[in-house]
């Protein structure tokens, strides 16, 4: 029998409350995740169960117990305390997938302070853009890739602490400071934070259309939907490993790669080590995993590869498995029951939603492709594109809605009340964002659109703005083309995405050339590896291609949607306001 | 054979790894697995190769595998060169 036991019998009477029963909560304890995740574990009697097997590059591994997540989460809350650093205060984790990066979040939580992870593959420029508007404070990062802090610092006046947590302490450069939680003596007691429900706790930051990334403001009460939904979707019980591939620069990687599982007491596995299809199944193999969160892309590079490896490693001790961040196709399903005995149930949500909201649950027969049904508890749509009025009628596509006031949702964009504002279908002019998000009678808009089937499933359809999903992380093309701008050969350009077998999407950049530049296979080479270090090598365009002169509307603005309209083989619209030409 | 391979690590060295990264990379260093080079930069690589080297890799072939080492990737061109 399932955590959720029967899907339709939860949906009747839910309410939230109920994953304080899922947690044992009691009246009057300690709202903080640091401390749910770590403390109250251990208080429960199990400060000796793993918390955490460990596995880097090279056969290095390391096991650590919820009392080792404890003491360690404790050395880095007295640091940061000792430091000066305040609650409230943004302290960004920018590191691989180290021990140290789940110490530190766990850590910046306890102490009050808001963990703001960033994916490592970070170029300066990205890194900048996001500690630049959450005005970051420390930033706790390992010496491979403190250079690119290095490089930025003088533009960030805010930024007064980095903290380097691993690596070679004698290179140290400036006023950079080195902390080794391991070698540092263990604190055994730190009173943690006393947060309320709408305390701040991570703030991660996402792509949009236009504008630079946002940053997505969540509290210390998203526990309540991750936990629950970690229970009854990932189906997580106390003698389960589980294992979340997700990195936790984004948002899968700390609401189910930290939060949702530890506050459980489960033990997971964490690999940091370069993908390759022998050494994910190697890993399930030793560690003998049983639930497995991963991502369409990922499953998609192991599908490519075939039956044979699949073979060669005992995977039998696999129970569950489950994907999220871009849609899983049908494929992709019925591929992983022929092969594993299982089929991958796709979960959908967002960065702003901080949790599961649309999902296939153990034991609700699946449709291969379908992203499944709402959790209980979230009132969900699909809009008209233009009346925002809900779709009765079934496979009719729409904008995929939901109203406001579930836990885990997100509270703000940091310092952008108006784009908050915008994504509420009926937001009354000069509403605050508390108001927004408890304002049932509204509709949080996500940006996908989908359908639903006369079965009540929802069916993914696409984006409804320019955003590129590559490999289940969201891209934005503006921040793309403003960097492609600054490469001393590029006059103008633009990005969109286009399809991919194995990533859904890939960048692809259309570019016009300054005087005395010619295409050639070398510039196109010096493009790509100019984005793939400025930004990251998941904004690199994986194709470049030479325009005289990129097609713009009268007023001069850059016509993504037609490219993508050409690149996708669809309907170029409307095109009236296309600059003659 | 070992002069593709020092054309190779080179682009590799100048492109994936900073002056002060505290790594050795020779023809075994693992790239893939060992996070060196991610699986998104892999296309650049290839691109590299096909631009140098006047041939395609179809995606099939272009495997984190394949494109683990320096030897590895080098045995892939050669194939392709006959």
């Amino acid at each position: 029998m399932s955590n959720i036991g029967s899907y339709e019998e939860r949906l009747k009477d839910f309410d939230w409350g109920i994953a304080k029963e899922v947690l044992g909560w009691e009246d009057g304890e300690l709202l903080n995740i640091g401390h749910i995740c770590t403390d109250r574990v251990c208080a429960r009697g199990q400060a000796d169960k793993i918390a955490l097997i460990w596995e880097g590059f090279g056969d290095k591994k390391h096991t650590y117990t919820f009392d080792d997540l404890r003491i360690y989460s404790n050395g880095f809350a007295k640091f940061l305390c000792d430091r000066g650093l305040k609650p409230g205060d943004r302290i960004c984790i920018f590191m691989d997938k180290i021990p140290s990066l789940y110490f530190s979040f766990l850590g910046v939580l306890k102490m009050g302070g808001v963990a703001q992870p960033l994916f490592s593959a970070f170029g300066d420029e990205s890194l900048e853009v996001r500690l630049e508007s959450a005005g970051t404070a420390a930033i706790l990062t390992t010496r491979k890739h403190v250079k690119k802090i290095r490089k930025i610092l003088d533009k960030l006046p805010e930024l007064k602490h980095v903290i380097v947590v691993e690596g070679d302490e004698s290179k140290l450069k400036g006023e950079e400071v080195f902390f080794d939680v391991e070698a540092a003596p263990r604190v055994e007691e730190f009173d943690a934070y006393e947060a309320t429900p709408e305390t701040p706790s991570v703030l991660h930051y996402t792509s949009g259309t236009t504008g630079q990334p946002k940053g997505a403001q969540h509290v210390h009460s998203s526990i309540w939907g991750q936990a629950l939904t970690a229970s009854w979707v990932l189906d997580l019980r106390d003698d389960d490993i589980y294992w979340c591939t997700a990195d936790p620069g984004w948002v899968t990687g700390t609401s189910y790669g930290i939060i949702g599982p530890w506050s459980l007491g489960v033990t997971q596995c964490v690999l940091d080590s370069g993908f390759t299809c022998a050494r994910w199944y190697q890993f399930i193999q030793d560690n003998r995993i049983t639930v497995w969160y991963s991502a369409p892309t990922a499953i998609r590079s192991l599908m490519r590869d075939g039956v044979e490896p699949v073979n060669a490693h005992d995977l039998s001790s696999l129970r569950h498995l489950a994907s999220v961040g871009e849609p899983l196709n049908a494929e992709a399903v019925i591929w992983s029951e022929e092969v594993f005995g299982l089929p991958f149930l796709d979960t959908f949500w967002q960065t702003e939603t901080g949790a599961m909201m649309i999902s296939n649950y153990p034991g609700m027969p699946i449709k291969p492709g379908s992203m499944g049904k709402p959790f209980p508890g979230i009132e969900a749509a699909v809009l008209d594109l233009k009346t925002h009025d809900p779709i009765e009628e079934p496979g009719r596509v729409g904008l995929i809605a939901f109203r406001p006031g579930w836990p885990a949702m997100f509270r703000a964009y940091r310092n952008k009340p108006d784009i908050y504002r915008s994504k509420f279908a009926g937001a009354p002019e000069g509403a605050k964002p508390d108001e927004l998000r408890t304002n049932t009678d509204l509709w949080y808009v996500s940006g996908d659109r989908a359908s639903i089937d006369t079965d009540g499933y929802y069916w993914f359809v696409g984006r409804d703005d320019d955003v590129i999903n590559t490999g289940g992380h969201l891209v934005g093309p503006f921040e793309i083309e403003s960097a492609l701008v600054e490469h001393e050969a590029i006059a103008e350009a633009a990005a969109i995405g286009k399809p991919d077998k194995v990533n859904m999407e890939v960048v692809k950049a259309f570019v016009s050339l300054k005087p005395g530049f010619e295409p050639s296979g070398d510039l196109e080479l010096s493009i790509m590896n100019f984005i793939r270090k400025k930004l990251s090598p998941l904004a690199m365009p994986q194709e470049i291609e030479y325009m005289e002169k990129l097609p713009k509307t009268r007023s001069g603005k850059i016509l993504r949607r037609y490219l993508r309209a050409l690149e996708w083989g669809e309907d170029v619209g409307d095109l009236s306001t296309l600059e003659d030409d | 054979m070992d002069e593709m391979k020092g054309v190779v690590l080179e682009y590799i060295v100048d492109e994936y790894v900073d002056e002060d990264d505290d790594v050795e990379v020779d023809f075994d260093t693992a790239l893939i697995s060992s996070g060196i080079v991610d699986s998104f930069s892999m296309v650049s690589l290839k691109i590299f190769l096909e631009k140098k080297y006047d041939i395609t890799l179809a995606d099939s072939e272009a495997t984190p595998e394949a494109f683990d080492t320096v030897t590895s990737i080098v045995e892939l061109v050669n194939k392709h060169l006959g």
